[in-house]
């Protein structure tokens, strides 16, 4: 099978999923989408740019919050709304992103916690504004005056919008501003000493993490159709974190592998729990969440301590295998004409 | 009259922060790790003495002891498996992995003991004391006076004692330490069983004031704010930076509403950071190339 024939059957498989399957499987593919773009985010401003953030939710709530507003109060289609809650979500990273010029490592995160719990302080304390604790309604999102009233319909922009993603983050590390980003990743001291502007690249590279969690944010505003500040909290930012560095910090192939594993892993955990409560006698529900922070910690860390480049590195070593089994197979056959 | 009291319960409050911010201090001079598991660690302490004090006919200094002991046992296993393998690798690998290891402590916590908050056995006095005319709390009160009595002993002992200076020593180049013939591990380890101390004492202490539930942990998210407050490398800058951060979230509470709470030690640290990236009273940190 070749190169070309997997794409074009991945293709085929994406485009069909929402007829070929349960409204659950599609929920799970729009949700995926969104963490796959929001990671992509977080791993161009911690796996590439090498700046810790802790504030990633915080952007995905701009986003998020931005759609609600613009979709409830003026009918903006929910391509506008994407493409201005990645603006305003960038805005508002560039202006937490300041304090990178002088603060470094563990002192930059503690700065973007400042950030995240800042931000969702605003939406508890916005009043009628933002909903308060209780949120905000999302109005069904529009596109050219076709309603996307259901999952299988919102299903196709996600789609597009996590493709489209994918691309520009991919091309991204083939400029300037990209290798830049790594070259201040491995020594911002050496970088500066090549002529990058630290203060312009370090603040980009906040505004370009926080642009993609803003278009997630507005994805997930589209599909769920109702924001509150607890979806966004630190533990989701840590979440986001997780998913970079399970996936695989600094590959774009481990943003989206990262990414769907995290997403997977509580559908998983849930499903395990329940379909084994009656043989041990507990109930799923009571201690769901409890297994899956120790199942989040504990992947954490066994991917830290063991395999610090995350499953895009074993997924590389399992297909390297593979072609070298395949390989030598034939070249035995070779050697035994010559 | 109202200010003042306020400001004596903050401040007694601020005591535990500060206690909690020398755990952390300790283990990131002798290695360079920021323990963002503090929290749990302090969470675990406390329902280990719960668990300790239900065993019928043991006094309760006895389940403090065995406390400490359980807590000990769990830090020295945590830096023996995980934290020894991220030697050499990027500050953001031990400040997820401490996270990863706080959010098992915690689940595994809440697994165990469910998230209904729990009480524990009256140890400190409830009396109210007064201070001059001012009517303080008898547990907020004896709370602050033995959480800043062990904070100011492992000070004391780590100035002093031979097993201090070695991990002074550590603390200010390990390569040379190690040429000296210190044992660096060994210190690295002593940390970490020092932090499980003043963890433990600053969950007991924080537990017997509002109880014990897993939440207990968020307490440490202040405690990171107080850390950096007073300078990662100031034993004695983050016990008072504690106490400024124990007032500063009273009296924003009282006077600008409880929601203020959560962000206003975030909101202070932030400005501090950008006039002082060293801290208050910290040194600062040379870069090496």
């Amino acid at each position: 099978m070749g190169r070309i024939s997997i794409w074009v059957s991945l293709a085929v498989l994406l485009l069909a999923l929402p007829w070929a399957s349960s409204g659950y499987v599609v929920f799970l593919a729009c949700l995926c989408g969104v963490n796959i773009v929001a990671t992509l985010g977080l791993n161009i401003t911690t796996g590439y740019t090498g700046l810790l953030s802790l504030s990633h939710a915080g952007f995905v709530a701009v986003g998020a919050y931005t759609t609600a507003l613009l979709s409830n109060h003026w009918g903006v289609p929910i391509l506008v709304c994407i493409l201005l809650s990645g603006v305003m979500a960038s805005l508002v990273g560039g202006i937490f992103g300041l304090p990178s010029f002088r603060l470094k490592g563990i002192y930059l995160a503690v700065a973007t916690l400042a950030a995240q719990y800042t931000i969702i302080f605003a939406l508890r304390q916005g009043g009628p504004i933002t909903g308060g604790d209780s949120g905000l309604v999302v109005s069904i999102p529009q596109i050219g005056g076709l309603a996307l009233d259901t999952n299988q319909k919102f299903y196709f922009v996600v789609l597009a919008v996590t493709v489209l993603a994918i691309w520009i983050s991919r091309n991204l590390f083939f400029t300037r501003i990209g290798r830049a980003f790594i070259a201040i990743r491995e020594r911002d001291f050496t970088a500066e000493v090549f002529g990058i502007n630290l203060m312009r690249y370090k603040a980009l590279a906040f505004m370009i993490g926080a642009f993609y969690a803003g278009v997630a944010g507005s994805l997930l505003a589209g599909f769920m159709r109702v924001v509150t500040p607890e979806q966004f909290s630190l533990t989701e930012s840590v979440f986001y974190l997780a998913a970079v560095v399970v996936g695989g910090a600094g590959s774009i192939a481990g943003s989206i592998i990262g990414a769907v594993f995290m997403t997977l892993i509580p559908e998983f955990i849930a499903f395990a729990l329940e379909s084994t409560q009656e043989a041990f006698g507990f109930r799923a529900i009571a201690i769901l969440g409890s297994v899956r922070e120790i199942v989040f910690g504990g992947m954490i860390v066994a991917f830290l301590v063991f395999e610090p480049r995350g499953l895009s590195e074993v997924a590389r070593r399992i297909w390297a295998r593979l072609k070298r089994t395949k390989s030598s197979s034939s070249d035995n056959a070779h050697s035994k004409h010559t | 009259m109202m200010f003042l009291e306020y400001s004596l319960i903050g401040i007694a409050a601020g005591g535990i922060y500060g206690l909690l911010a020398l755990g952390f201090v300790f283990i990131f001079m002798a290695s360079g790790v920021f323990n963002f598991a503090t929290g749990q660690m302090m969470m675990l302490g406390a329902y280990f003495f719960l668990a300790f004090s239900k065993i019928p006919g043991l006094p309760w200094w006895a389940a403090f002891a065995l406390a400490i002991l359980g807590s000990i046992v769990v830090a020295i296993i945590l830096e023996w498996v995980v934290i020894r393998r991220l030697i050499g690798q990027p500050v953001i690998s031990a400040v997820m992995v401490t996270m990863g290891l706080g959010w098992m402590l915690q689940g595994t916590a809440s697994l165990i003991w469910g998230q209904v908050p729990q009480q524990l056995p009256d140890v400190l006095p409830r009396a109210p004391i007064f201070i001059g005319e001012i009517l303080v709390p008898g547990r907020s009160v004896w709370g602050f006076v033995i959480a800043i009595a062990v904070a100011l002993a492992s000070v004391v002992y780590f100035r002093y004692s031979r097993t201090g200076v070695a991990l002074r020593a550590t603390a200010s180049d390990q390569i040379t330490a190690y040429s000296m013939g210190i044992n660096v591990p060994a210190s690295i380890r002593l940390t970490w069983i020092m932090a499980a101390i003043s963890t433990t004492f600053a969950g007991v202490i924080a537990g017997s004031i509002n109880g014990v539930t897993p939440e207990l942990s968020n307490v440490a998210i202040s405690v990171i704010a107080v850390v950096l407050l007073g300078g990662v490398n100031s034993v004695g800058g983050v016990i008072i930076a504690g106490l400024m951060m124990g007032w500063l979230e009273t009296i924003s509470g009282v006077y600008l509403g409880g929601h203020w709470r959560e962000v206003i030690p975030y909101l202070a640290v932030l400005l501090v950071l950008l006039v002082r990236p060293s801290g208050l009273f910290g040194s600062k940190l040379v870069e090496r190339i």
